[in-house]
């Protein structure tokens, strides 16, 4: 078990930072990161050679996903998950703009992972389509989507619609 | 400038500008094309501000030292907690309704023989004992490197059906056969080792959803790992000793569930 820690843990800190930006709640997050890691020492006897950064993220988001299904099966909403504050407040806020996370919370999950994976994880494009198991093409029309709306959301810069320019207020 | 730089100024190029992924001489361009247009250069720089308030904002977790239950060695013999645990109390409960008080000893803390098997089990065993002992049609469709043992038990079944590789294990698949089972079918899939000694793998349509904990039964010189997963219930006998078999049931609940979670 030495040479599994060994080569996982080193992605704990990154899998934690993920959890956290998706559940924004640590103990939750620790939780799926702890529900991730049990899968993963299970699956790995049938692991394949590959990207093993990838492949921890792959189980994570799997996870969360069906843990949002299940709820919302149950009668919990995934809107009713907590937001909490001991991230510490955004600078930016206490500046009059909106919380960075709330703008990121706003996005559809498929955006919302595709711009953490790559801005936050600094994953390559690749690695995120194997994260996600869709083509690159699509992890770029939803980095652009992403982008555009934490832009709008900012209220950061003017978006091209349609071939027009429009300011986004 | 090389060709390369040539090529007119993508989408893409602006996301891997914002991102550091451009090499030197494509860096260049862009920036060359950006200062051209400024309104595509607001963008970019916006979406740089996103990318650094987003990482500031949530360095300090992957700065924090790891709690000490995400230690692997914590997490070597694991709870198993198929529903996982940051998910409702109602799902929990609902685990354990399913799993029974009695079945939820830690994974290889299992209940010891003697532990009243469940039906399921019982058929298993049973369906082990008949067909074990076969020398001349031990399996109905032989696993002969073709595909035909899985596309045959899933057309009859109605549903997919995975044949775990238990190669690492020391089994190689010898073929399978399908079962009644109460008003359904069971398909038992057979593998043998070196020394000639059979294992089975019984499956069937089980309670739907949830996942409970491995179950072990010893019904004289069988023994039998049993747990449910997603609605489907799994058995696996063989008269070999607990930590071998239980190290057959943790490989195959790692290949039927891996394949869900796209754990390749």
């Amino acid at each position: 078990m030495d040479d599994l820690a060994v080569l996982i843990e080193p992605q704990i800190p990154a899998l934690r930072r993920y959890a956290t930006a998706l559940l924004r709640q640590r103990e939750a997050a620790d939780d799926l990161v702890q529900d991730t890691l049990e899968r993963a020492i299970r699956a790995w006897p049938q692991r394949r050679e590959g990207d093993l950064r990838a492949w921890l993220f792959a189980i994570l988001r799997n996870r969360y996903l069906e843990g949002v299904r299940r709820r919302r099966g149950i009668e919990v909403g995934v809107e009713a998950l907590d937001t909490i504050a001991d991230l510490g407040a955004d600078p930016e806020a206490a500046l009059g703009a909106r919380d960075v996370l709330d703008g990121i919370a706003a996005l559809p999950e498929e955006q919302r992972s595709v711009l953490l994976l790559v801005a936050v994880e600094d994953m390559s494009y690749a690695e995120v389509a194997a994260v996600l198991a869709v083509p690159v093409g699509t992890v770029m029309s939803r980095l652009s989507r992403a982008r555009g709306r934490m832009r709008a959301f900012l209220d950061l810069a003017p978006t091209i619609v349609t071939g027009h320019l429009r300011r986004v207020k | 400038m090389t060709a390369s730089d040539l090529r007119p100024v993508g989408e893409d190029d602006l996301h891997a500008f914002v991102d550091g992924r451009l090499d030197p001489g494509r860096r260049t361009a862009v920036e060359a094309w950006l200062a051209a247009h400024p309104e595509a250069a607001a963008r970019v720089a916006a979406d740089r501000e996103v990318r650094d308030r987003l990482r500031v904002r949530l360095a300090p977790v992957a700065e924090e030292p790891i709690p000490a239950r995400l230690r692997i060695a914590n997490l070597a013999a694991p709870r198993r907690m198929g529903i996982p645990h940051w998910s409702t109390n109602a799902a929990a409960a609902l685990l354990l309704a399913l799993g029974g008080a009695a079945g939820w000893a830690g994974r290889g803390a299992v209940p010891g023989p003697g532990a009243p098997a469940e039906p399921m089990t019982q058929a298993a065993v049973s369906a082990f004992r008949t067909y074990v002992v076969e020398a001349a049609h031990p399996v109905e469709v032989r696993a002969d490197g073709s595909s035909d043992l899985v596309q045959w038990l899933t057309a009859r079944l109605g549903r997919p059906v995975t044949v775990p590789d238990l190669q690492a294990q020391g089994f190689r698949l010898m073929g399978g056969r399908l079962l009644p089972a109460g008003d359904g079918l069971a398909a038992m899939l057979m593998y043998d080792d070196d020394r000639g000694t059979r294992l089975t793998l019984y499956s069937r349509a089980g309670p739907s959803g949830g996942r409970g904990v491995f179950r072990y039964a010893r019904a004289d010189d069988v023994a039998a790992f049993s747990w449910i997963d997603s609605g489907m219930s799994y058995v696996v006998t063989a008269r070999t000793d607990e930590a071998r078999l239980l190290r057959v049931a943790q490989a195959v609940d790692a290949q039927v569930s891996g394949q869900r979670d796209g754990a390749r």
